[in-house]
Order: structure tokens, then sequence, then C-alpha cells
């Protein structure tokens, strides 16, 4: 007998006595928490992204390149990854250097990358969280890993949703997800919070809503 | 499970060497109260936390009521998804498998994501033997592993270190492991988090291999979900070519919604945050991002057996989030190294002797290494009753009968080594069915009172040894009740 018929009799046999289902699973806990406006909303990601120190800025479509330029700048950036479907106009403005998401690539080669500038799939507001579902404007899971400087865009109030179960409900598991909240960070000295020990150590997160 | 620490004491033994220490125990008491204060404050911002606890519990228990299908399911969709699922009855075949996985890579070296299944069957050190390394990735077990010590906690493994500890670790271990800690390292948190990060970086980017475990595995999609903080995890689930997860065949939900109370219940339990820095899921493979090979160990290792009892299988329900240790007050006096297993606190008091069996002094004296004071089923967001298995496994250890093991049915003999609690076991079931006795006693006892020892005389000097005899109280309860209420309610 091999292993699976193994332990898969075993359950079995474990099981042999326990009583059928009792009652049935009633899902009676709340889909969001609290009455909120579209704008409301975000502001409590602003709030809960903050609270969680991701630097956030808040700019319409038209001002969103210089905004870009600016933060890139201020960092003293001079490589950038773009993840192939990223909306060519968001970078017009800055003249760093252009790396490219390449399956090719090495871990190396993108630790030598100074930032990286994202979409997102969905933002969820009472937990401060930005999720990446790997499509064409977000690339691959690794680019937001590696380099030291992640920027990423979210459309406001359009991929902006209150609460976990919104969120999942809009996410395909077939995808590789990524779930952000804040900066990497570790507790494990005496508790003390400290950002950035593996992943990125700076996030920005820019609200773009429309013009 | 791969068998205690070698010459672990018994708990109690383990536990007054500990409460001995004044640093752990300092160490300890801090960690666990800002812990606790902050969860309170997490869970109190959202309303439904009862639903949500009750929810988690019922999906939890209807997954282990039906535990064979969806292993099944599983396995199909995982493999649907370009994965290849493993099964492994113990920790030897575990180890087997995921050595083998690792040769066939070619690999001697791989990078791990903490996960209490590969600590509790060795994993590391059978690697070892076989001449592949592995390195340990998050902060707190890399502090673990460079100190050669034992975790001490499901989510802070080296709550029980202070940072000048954790500096000396660093600038004397580093070397030994690959690049040394920085000249010159100081004790502050952000100095001793770069050096590790510098550290592991060189091989999260060289590593072909990765290690993990897993939070969760939805059956109905294939999904293994990892929730972490500090990025060590998606390091090691994304930059190597080949994955290897370790889970526990508990660890299931049904469907991709289920997801949804857990993501909400387990963040807030544990590090008391909204949500934790870094969530990753992965479906099998995918096309030129992240590993191109994907193994799935489903591991039982006395998980079976665990189900097989009545009472004691909510334990399997466990989501590892560790609240129930930082409101324990047994826990944070003994610390996490007294329990003699990767499962400390509470949770590990039932959980190590129904996975080991209670063969073992250490295992045998687990159920007892709790006041059953409750705080722990209350903050337990999938319910678990620890006092009344806790309980129920005292009664086993002291009377015997019959359990599960490896699968067969076996007939436990009563404890040699608690032949004082049997005796008070059976004085006690004897005096609750005789009330008349106990009255008597009681009475006998309180007019004696001023003779009586601060601890017990024969066998029952070593239960006496790690406890205070409570004393008798002048008057018994019932006399009392009577003598103060008797007469006003007239139920007599
Ligand atoms: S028993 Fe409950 S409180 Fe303790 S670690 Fe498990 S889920 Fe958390």
């Amino acid at each position: 007998m091999n292993s699976r018929e193994r332990i898969l009799g075993r359950v079995r046999r474990a099981l042999a006595d326990a009583p059928a289902e009792e009652t049935p699973l009633s899902r009676d806990y709340l889909r969001e928490h609290g009455q909120r406006t579209a704008a409301e909303t975000v502001d409590l990601l602003a709030e809960n992204l903050a609270d969680y120190r991701a630097l956030v800025h808040r700019c319409g479509d038209r001002e969103l390149a210089d905004l870009i330029m600016r933060l890139l700048a201020e960092r003293g950036s001079r490589t950038v990854l773009v993840p192939p479907g990223l909306p060519p106009y968001w970078l017009t403005a800055s003249d760093v250097t252009q790396v490219h998401d390449r399956a090719a690539s090495t871990a190396h080669e993108l630790d030598r990358v100074d930032s990286v500038v994202t979409g997102c799939a969905v933002a969820i507001a009472e937990t401060g969280t930005l999720v990446l579902d790997g499509s064409p404007d977000q690339g691959r899971r690794r680019i937001t890993l590696v380099p030291d400087h992640h920027i990423c865009v979210v459309r406001v109030p359009g991929q902006v949703v209150s609460s976990v179960p919104q969120g999942l409900e809009r996410l395909d598991p077939a995808r590789p997800l990524t779930w952000i909240s804040g900066p990497s960070a570790t507790s494990d000295i005496e508790l003390d919070r400290v950002e950035g020990v593996h992943g990125p150590r700076t996030l920005e997160v820019i609200l773009v809503g429309e013009n | 499970m791969s068998g205690t620490y070698l010459g672990m004491p018994a708990f109690p033994a383990a536990a007054r060497e500990a409460v001995g220490n004044a640093t752990l125990r300092g160490n300890l008491r801090h960690a666990t109260h800002t812990i606790r204060a902050k969860r309170a404050k997490a869970v109190s911002e959202v309303s439904d936390w009862a639903e949500l606890r009750e929810a988690g519990r019922r999906i939890k228990d209807h997954t282990l009521r039906h535990l064979d299908r969806y292993l099944v399911q599983l396995e199909e969709s995982v493999t649907a998804a370009g994965g290849v699922v493993h099964w492994a009855a113990d920790a030897d075949e575990a180890n087997d498998i995921v050595t083998q996985l690792v040769k066939m890579t070619g690999e001697s070296e791989v990078v791990k994501v903490k996960s209490m299944a590969t600590q509790e069957i060795g994993l590391n050190e059978a690697l070892e033997a076989e001449g592949i390394r592995a390195y340990e990735t998050d902060l707190a077990e890399l502090i673990v592993q460079l100190g050669k010590d034992r975790p001490s906690h499901i989510l802070v493994p080296a709550i029980h270190r202070n940072r000048g500890e954790i500096r000396d670790i660093f600038a004397r271990e580093m070397s030994e492991w690959g690049r040394p800690a920085p000249e010159g390292l100081t004790d502050t948190p952000a100095e001793l988090a770069e050096a590790a990060r510098l550290h592991l970086r060189e091989k999260f980017l060289r590593a072909k291999v990765g290690i993990s475990g897993a939070n969760f595995m939805v059956a109905e999609t294939g999904t293994l979900v990892v929730v972490e903080s500090e990025g060590n995890g998606r390091m090691c689930l994304t930059l190597p070519e080949t994955l290897i997860s370790v889970v526990g065949i508990e660890k299931i939900v049904p469907a991709w919604q289920d997801l949804e109370v857990f993501l909400q219940t387990l963040p807030r339990s544990s590090t008391a945050e909204r949500m934790n820095p870094y969530t990753s899921t992965w479906t099998g493979t995918t096309d030129e991002d992240g590993p191109r090979n994907f193994h799935l160990v489903l591991l039982d290792n006395g998980r079976t057996d665990t189900l097989a009892d009545e009472v004691g299988r909510q334990a399997l329900r466990c989501i590892r989030c560790s609240a129930c240790l930082n409101v324990c007050p047994v826990y944070e006096r003994a610390g996490g190294h007294a329990y003699g297993s990767v499962y400390p606190g509470p949770i590990g008091a039932i959980l190590s002797p129904q996975l080991r069996g209670t063969g073992s002094e250490i295992d045998a004296s687990l159920p007892y290494a709790s006041s059953l004071c409750g705080a722990c089923y209350e903050v337990c967001p999938v319910a678990i009753d620890i006092p009344e298995v806790l309980v129920h496994l005292r009664e086993r250890v002291v009377q015997g009968g019959e359990v599960t093991r490896a699968g067969n049915k076996v007939v436990l003999r009563p404890a040699k080594g608690h032949a004082a609690e049997r005796a008070a076991m059976r004085a006690a079931r004897w005096a609750f069915l005789h009330p008349g006795a106990l009255r008597t006693g009681q009475r006998a006892a309180s007019r004696t009172r001023r003779f009586h020892p601060r601890s017990l005389p024969g066998p029952g000097r070593a239960w006496s040894g790690t406890r205070e005899l409570p004393p008798v109280p002048a008057e018994p309860f019932r006399d009392w009740w009577q003598r103060t209420r008797g007469g006003k309610d007239g139920d007599r």
C-alpha cells in the first residue's frame, strides 16, 4: 500500500464514527465594516497605507508623469524597472534608464536596479493592502521584490474596494498574487518594528483620480 | 513526529529551570504583554469578530469532517495547475521525499521560509545528514539557527533573545555561514536587520531551490497561501527554480472564498496587524513567473491519529496564530523551550502529545502545563477549546485508554510517572460521586488546616514541588453557603 492510500485510509477510519455535519456554514459576517462613500473609502485606504508607513501621494491623471519623475529624482534613482504593459506616458517625464522585465534577467541584475513602477489589481481600504496579480502593468512577482524602492499606482476610486471579502471576489486564484500592506517589516527584535528586511524598504503609493 | 529534543526533561523540571532565568522571563514578559495589548485593539476594530471566529471554526470542522474528499480534490487541482503532489505518512518519509527532490536538482543548498511543519519533522537535520545545507531566512529563525538554539515561540521564534544577545550572535557566527556581520555592528534593531538583509540577500539571489510550508491550501483551486512580514517568504517562493512545500494535511480550506475569513482573523490574532505586510498565493506553476517546478508534500505524521480522537481533533483547526501563547500565564513564565517541542504554549500542550503520543515523560507531562484559566480559548480565532482538550488528555495519561497510533488502535496504559495525579484524580471522582463524604472531608480539612504541610509527602512530593498548595479555607464553601444564604432562598 502506498502512503497516499494509507493516509486516506487512516482519515476514513478516523472519521468512521464522526457525526454527520451539524449546521451548514452560514457566512453571517460582514461584507464590509461600516458605510462609506467611494471618496471616504479612498481616504481610508490612504490613511491605513500611511499608518503602515507607506508614503502616499495623490494626483490627477495629467500630473502623474510629473509626480513619478519627482519621486524618482528625490530618491536619486538612475534606473527603473518597467513591466511590459505599463502605460508609456507614466514615464515620459522621467529621464531615468528603463530596464525591462525579462524572464531571462537574473536576480543579480534586478538587484542592481534602483526603483520599480507598477500598477495594481485591487486595493483594500480597510486593511491598507495593495494586491498585484501579475497583469502586464505589474509584471513578474520578483520585480516588486528585489529593488529597494517600489512606486505603485492605484486608480481611484475604480481599483479600490472596502474589505477583504470584496477584494477576494475580484481576484483570479489561477494567477500568482502578491498582497502588500506597507513596506517589508520585522518585529523580531524585541518587537521593535523595523522596515525593510528583504523586500523594498520604501513603498510609495500614488492614488490617481480622474482630472 | 521526530521525537523530543534530545535529553529534554519533562515539563515541570524544564519549567522550574526556565522560571529561574530572569533575562528570559523579562524578555518574554515584555513581548507577550506588548502583543497582547495590541491584539485586543486590532480585534476590537472588527465589529463582526464573533461571527468571523464562528465561521472559521465551522469551515475547519467541516473540512476535517470530509478531509479525505478535500485531500483528493486538492491533489487533482494542484496537479492540473502543474504541480506534483507527494504523500508522506511520517517524518522520515517526508524527509526522504524532500531530500530526493533536492538531490534531483543537483543542488547542495536550499533557502527556507519559516515553517513549523519542517521543524516538526526535523528537515534541516535530515538534509544536513545528506550533505545539503538549509538556510533559514526569517530573521528570527536566522537568529535561532546562528545561535545554535531552538525556537521558543510560533511567530517570533527568537522572542527569548534581547538585542544585545542578537548582536553578539551575529558578530560571532555570520562569517561561518556566509557574509560576515559588518564591522562595529551595534545592537540597534535597524542595524541588526540590515546585517541580516545583507547576509541573506546573497543567498536569495543565488538560490535554486526553495522550501516552504503554507498557511492554507485551497482544495477547489489548488492554491497555496503563505502569510509573512519580511519578504523572505516572497524571495523563497519566487526566485528559485524549484519550490518544495511541506504542508500538514489539516491546512486545507475547501474554497477560495473561505480565505476571506482567515485573512481577516489570522493577522489580527498573530501580529495584531490589520494585515501582515506580505501574502503570497500561487497555484501550481505560472509560465515565466516564479519556480518552474513545484512539489507539494502532504504530511500526516500523527495528524490522522489526532483526527481519530473525538475531543482532541479540534486541535487540527489551529491556524498557528500564536495568540494563545501570548495570553498564557504558564508560557509567560516558563518560556517556549520548556515544552520540548516545536509547538509551545497552550496549543503545544495539546498538539504535541497527540501528534507524538504520550509515551515519553515530557509528552505525558504536557497536558499539565496549564492552569486551565481559559484565556487561550477566549483568544483563539478558531475557538479551539484548549482547556477541554487538556483535561481530556490528562484523563488519558492518568487512566490510559484507547488511542490511535500510526493508524492503529492501541490501548494506552496509565502513565507510571503520574501515580500521584492518578490517585488524586480517582479520589476527586469518587468524592464527587459521594457528596456526603466530600462534605465531611472538607469539614475535617478545615478544622485541621493549621497543621497542613506546604508540600505533600510520599508520591505527592513531586507534584507539590512545582505547585503551591492552596491553603485550606477556614470553612468549606458548602457550609458558608448554607450559613449565609441557605435560609434565604430555602433551596435545600
Ligand atoms: S490554538 Fe488557536 S490561538 Fe493558539 S495558535 Fe492555534 S489558532 Fe492560534
